[in-house]
């Protein structure tokens, strides 16, 4: 059943994701339209599948890496429907549309079945830890999405050339502004769940920072996204290195999230048994 | 029942002829009730524009029509028809159904793809709706007009770009800055261009405008006229800073902002984007500005281009529009075509039916023998023949209106068996 309901929200986002694309090379804003209804269908699906895999395993589905990758993209995606709306901005979704899309994708190929949860893991800590993570991750992934959108259409100006995109991409002031706004939701996020994971730690491994390198990954991470708010906040930066920096913290944020749990050893390798004495 | 179209437009008339025979908006009433009250004309709508003067209308007789519109044009406008007439075209059928779907779309402009046209065409209708001028034919032939506009403006490109230089540095500047009504325009040099360049920015809601000029006097005339502030040329690196667009158009030999400058004064910004726009020749801004970070320079040699491939896009999307007019009229002309047809068909019956029950009657009251069974068999027996003999002419009649044929076979049964028709309203469904 919730597999069902996993690969029926896959199948809308990549509907959506086409969508989004096809809207990037029409005139027509009909299918802008399409691509909207089609993520809301999409994204109330997720939810549902979130929510009932909660209520079957009776704690928040985000222990291993199959719940984490969707738990993200769900994020992303709810984050992604608020500034479309705000903004009435479908060509948004071309850009951000598809990192939800790779990571439901990404999710699929690993192990989804509902475990006994590994006892360090069982906290009310949990829930509140991972849940500012991942809405950092999405707030700094939609500020990556505008950042690329925004070389593109800064490019478009500097060389005066103007292809079609050029016309549907919104002015360069919106996206800066989009990429700032989702900075200053994901740098508060992403700290809190830095200082509620630091807590959590000490509750169950009796320190609150002992170097792991999830840890000490999360802390460069946030130094990164610390540097462009500062640079922002003080020196006006803005624009393209202001877009540039965005990237590379994203890239950054995503090898913290995945590169880390692959290739490292590390205590936040979700629910692996592997790891459980230490 | 046939749409015909007379008039004149920028492509027949010179100005000056234009202008006389336009009609005055705030009052329609007088020159519609004139054109409906003409014979055979049964619908009329007048557009009145700067660049086209025309009346759509519907009549039965086409020649007549055109002929009765064209005199009321030179005689309401007191001027003599011999003189007019070679400015006048007269369009019927599917020629006027396209160019008046042309029009609406704006294929027909003299700047294709502006978008005053249709909301003037709208007002025009507005005026006949008022006035009772339009009928049922108009009215779907015009509401049908609206929405192949809009698809033409929904599907193609075709309204899409700025085609004047100075309105291409406003559709730029709203690509850098989004909003401008908290920007503030620099004119350096008060040249003509720029001043025509700053009204357009004016209207397009910015904040405040900032003149300076070698000759202080000149700066201040100009910034009176653009309720600006003046400012001295020797101060102008002071003031640089507090502008988001600047416009420049000096006589200088040689540039007059560097790059080292604007370096300056994009880090006393804080690195707000600045837009500069160079319409001077020889340059007065160093091109290498282009590359300082959050600055775009664009000289009137790039806005030009920008021009160009508008109107080349224009083009190419105008060819789509063409398309989609075509499409929309083979519909519309299939509606209307059908419009006589169901009619015409009630008719012809009743008056066959008319027939055979008066002569049914007249021999039911003489023949007193006849069996009660047998009046049955003859009231049957009259009813078959009728419809056999209709059937094959209702059948033709029908299809006919798929072929656009049927006005010829309308009005031959009309007159044939002087038939009287009204046009129905609930007859009038057009296919979607």
């Amino acid at each position: 059943m919730n597999s069902i309901l996993f690969i029926t929200a896959l199948c809308l986002y990549g509907a959506a994701t086409i969508a989004y694309f096809t809207f990037l090379v029409t005139p027509s804003g009909k299918v802008g339209r399409i691509a909207h209804w089609v993520i809301i269908a999409g994204f109330i699906v997720h939810c549902i599948t979130v929510g009932s895999r909660y209520l079957a395993a009776g704690y928040t589905p985000i222990t291993n890496l199959h719940e984490a990758l969707s738990f993200f993209s769900l994020a992303i995606v709810a984050l992604f429907i608020y500034f479309e709306h705000r903004y009435k901005l479908h060509i948004l979704g071309s850009f951000v549309i598809p990192v939800a899309l790779v990571l439901m994708i990404a999710a699929l190929g690993f192990p989804k079945e509902i475990g006994d949860l590994n006892p360090a893991l069982k906290s009310r800590w949990l829930a509140a830890h991972t849940i500012f993570a991942f809405g950092g991750y999405a707030a700094f992934t939609v500020s990556f999405g505008a950042s690329i959108m925004y070389l593109i259409q800064q490019r478009f100006l500097k060389q005066k050339k103007f292809g079609s995109l050029y016309r549907k991409l919104p002015s360069l002031d919106l996206l800066d502004d989009i990429s700032y706004r989702c900075l200053t939701y994901g740098f508060p996020l992403l700290t809190v769940a830095i200082i509620t994971g630091a807590i959590w730690a000490e509750t169950a491994w009796g320190t609150y920072w002992s170097w792991d390198p999830k840890e000490t990954w999360s802390l460069i991470t946030w130094f990164v996204y610390a540097a462009l708010l500062h640079g922002r906040l003080t020196t006006g930066w803005r624009g393209k290195n202001a877009s540039i920096f965005s990237i590379i913290g994203f890239c950054i944020l995503l090898f913290t999230f995945l590169g880390v749990n692959l290739l490292l050893p590390s205590l936040h390798s979700y629910n692996k048994p592997a790891l459980v004495d230490k | 029942m046939n749409i015909i179209v007379v008039g004149l437009s920028h492509k027949t008339a010179s100005v000056d002829i234009r202008e006389k025979v336009a009609f005055a908006p705030t009052q329609m009433d007088k020159p519609l009730r004139a054109v409906v009250g003409l014979e055979g004309i049964s619908e009329a709508v007048i557009v009145s524009t700067c660049n086209r003067v025309e009346i759509y209308a519907v009549t039965r007789d086409i020649a007549g029509g055109m002929a009765r519109i064209k005199r009321f044009l030179a005689d309401y406008h007191n001027l003599a028809l011999d003189s007019l007439e070679s400015h006048l075209y007269g369009l019927h059928s599917e020629e006027a159904i396209r160019h008046v779907f042309r029009v609406a779309s704006s294929l027909d402009s003299m700047i294709v793809g502006e978008p005053q046209i249709l909301g003037q065409i709208k007002t025009s209708y507005g005026y006949a709706a008022e006035f009772k001028s339009s009928g049922i034919i108009l009215n779907r032939f015009l509401h049908k007009a609206f929405s192949v506009a809009k698809r033409v403006r929904t599907e193609t490109k075709i309204a899409s770009s700025a085609v004047s230089v100075a309105f291409a540095a406003v559709e730029l500047a709203k690509k850098i800055f989004g909003d401008l009504s908290d920007k503030t325009v620099m004119l350096v040099g008060a040249g003509e261009m720029c001043e025509l360049a700053a009204k357009h920015f004016l209207n397009s809601g910015v904040r405040g405008v900032m003149v300076t000029n070698r000759t202080f006097d000149r700066a201040e005339r100009l910034a009176d006229e653009l309720e600006g502030r003046a400012i001295r040329f020797d101060d102008m690196f002071s003031y640089l800073h507090q502008a988001d667009i600047i416009l420049s158009s000096t006589g200088a030999p040689h540039t007059i902002i560097g790059h080292k400058d604007v370096e300056e004064v994009i880090r006393r910004r804080r690195m707000k984007p600045m837009f500069f726009i160079d319409i001077a020749v020889p340059r007065d801004i160093d091109p290498r500005v282009n590359d300082v970070e959050n600055v775009y320079l664009y000289t009137v040699d790039d806005l030009q281009e920008v021009v160009a491939a508008n109107l080349q896009q224009r083009g190419e999307e105008a060819k789509k529009a063409e398309e989609i007019v075509e499409q929309e009229i083979i519909q519309f002309f299939k509606w209307l075509s059908s419009l006589g047809i169901t009619p015409t068909i009630v008719a012809l019956r009743s008056k066959f039916d008319e027939i055979r029950k008066v002569e049914l009657e007249k021999t039911l009251a003489t023949w007193k023998d006849l069996p009660p069974d047998g009046q049955k068999r003859l009231e049957a027996l009259t009813n078959a023949i009728m419809n056999k003999l209709l059937h094959t002419p209702t059948a033709l009649l029908k299809k006919s209106g798929q072929g656009g044929r049927s006005d010829l076979y309308v009005d031959a049964l009309r007159s044939l068996f002087d038939l009287q028709i009204g046009i129905d309203d609930e007859e009038t469904e057009l296919e979607e």
